[in-house]
C-alpha cells in the first residue's frame, strides 16, 4: 500500500469517498482511538480543557475528548482545524461537540497567545512535510506550524503528535523544526520495531521536554 | 463557529499578527443557531481566567446578546449557577452558522458555512 500523502495533498486526497472510508472502517477507528487514548494519557490533564485538535479529520478523536469522564478530568471541550472539507462534512453529519475549522496548519495556527491547555494530532503532521506547491518548502510549514502552535498555548501546556514519518530524516526534521520554535521535544515509540510501531512527538512549553 | 472559539482566533495572515486590530474578528451577516450541550461548570470556570472579556462583550453584542455583565465574574460569582448557565449557553452552545468573521485591520473575511469557517489562505497572504 503506498503511503496516502505521497499520492495526493490531504485536501485532495481525503476527498467524499476516502473520508467515509476512513471513518467506517472498524480498524482504522480502532487504531485512530487507541492512539487517542495514548496521546491523552502523555497530557496527563487533570481538569476539564481546552484542546486543539491539528488534522481533526472526522472528529472520531474529537468525540473521545468530549467523552472523557469527570473522575479522569474530562470532558474536554476541542476545536479542531483540518484541510479537508470532506472530513469536517462527514465530522457535521457525525454531529460532533467540537468546533471545527477548515485551514492548513501549514499556513499556521491563527489563535491568540495561550489559548490553549494543550493539543493533539493524530496521523497528520507528517503530510506538513509535503510541498503542495513550488513556492511553498516543507521547512517552512513546519516553522509556520510548530511556531503558531508553541505561541497558542498556555505555559506549562502539551502538546502530542503521533505521526508516520516517512524515514529518520523526516523524523529529525519535524522534532528539529518543534525544537527550534521553542519546544521541549522527546520523541516516544509504542512497540518498536514491530509493523505496529508508533510514535509520538511530545511537546511541552516552557522547557522540560519529556518527563518520566 | 462558536463563540467561545471566536474569543480565541485571531487573522490568519502574516502581517496582522503584530496588530492589536487583527483581534478579535468581527462577525458579519450571522445566522444562529442554539445547539445544546451539557452543561459543564468545571470547565467554565477552568476557561473564564482566559477569556478576553472586552473582545466577549464586542461579539455577544454584534450577535445580539446584550446582557453581559461589564466584568468578568470571579470569586464567589463563579458559584452564581444562573450566570454560569448564560455563559454556557453564549459560549459553547451559540454556534455562528453562515455569515463571516472579517479582520478589523486588513479587511479580510472569513467565510462561515454550515458552522465551518474558512481559515484557508491564498498563499501569498500566508
Ligand atoms: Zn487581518
Amino acid at each position: 500500500m503506498s503511503r496516502p500523502e505521497e499520492v495526493l495533498p490531504p485536501d485532495l486526497f481525503y476527498d467524499d469517498t476516502e473520508s467515509r472510508k476512513y471513518t467506517t472502517s472498524s480498524r482504522i477507528r480502532n487504531i485512530q482511538s487507541d492512539m487517542t487514548h495514548r496521546a491523552l494519557e502523555l497530557l496527563d490533564l487533570r481538569t476539564p480543557s481546552l484542546i486543539l485538535d491539528l488534522g481533526c479529520g472526522s472528529g472520531l478523536s474529537g468525540d473521545i475528548l468530549s467523552q472523557v469522564p469527570p473522575d479522569e478530568g474530562g470532558p474536554h471541550v476541542w476545536v479542531g482545524m483540518d484541510i479537508s472539507p470532506s472530513m469536517l462534512e462527514v465530522a457535521l453529519q457525525r454531529d460532533v461537540e467540537g468546533d471545527l475549522l477548515l485551514a492548513d496548519i501549514g499556513q499556521g495556527v491563527p489563535f491568540r497567545p495561550g489559548s490553549f491547555d494543550a493539543a493533539i494530532s493524530i496521523s497528520a503532521i507528517q503530510w506538513l512535510c509535503n510541498a503542495e506547491t513550488s513556492d511553498v518548502s516543507p521547512e517552512s510549514r513546519l516553522r509556520r506550524f510548530f511556531e503558531g502552535l508553541y505561541a497558542c498555548l498556555r505555559r506549562g501546556g502539551r502538546a502530542v503528535c503521533q505521526f508516520y514519518p516517512k524515514n529518520d530524516a523526516q523524523r529529525t526534521m519535524i522534532s528539529g523544526a518543534a525544537i527550534k520554535a521553542g519546544f521541549g521535544a522527546g520523541i516516544l515509540e509504542d512497540d518498536p520495531g514491530t509493523k505496529n510501531s508508533k510514535l509520538y512527538l511530545v511537546l511541552t512549553v516552557g522547557g522540560g521536554g519529556l518527563e518520566g | 463557529m462558536k463563540v467561545l472559539t471566536a474569543n480565541f482566533i485571531t487573522c490568519a495572515i502574516k502581517d496582522c499578527k503584530a496588530s492589536p486590530k487583527s483581534f478579535p474578528l468581527h462577525f458579519q451577516n450571522a445566522e444562529l443557531e442554539l445547539q445544546e450541550l451539557e452543561f459543564q461548570p468545571d470547565f467554565l470556570r477552568h476557561i473564564l481566567p482566559r477569556i478576553d472579556w472586552d473582545s466577549l462583550r464586542v461579539t455577544a453584542n454584534e450577535l445580539g446578546f446584550p446582557s453581559i455583565p461589564e466584568t468578568k465574574p470571579e470569586g464567589e460569582e463563579l458559584n452564581n449557577e444562573e450566570l454560569l448557565r448564560n455563559l454556557h449557553q453564549l459560549l459553547l452552545e451559540t454556534q455562528v452558522m453562515e455569515g463571516k468573521l472579517v479582520c478589523d485591520n486588513c479587511g479580510h473575511e472569513y467565510m462561515i458555512k454550515e458552522g465551518i469557517a474558512n481559515f484557508l489562505l491564498p498563499s501569498h497572504l500566508v
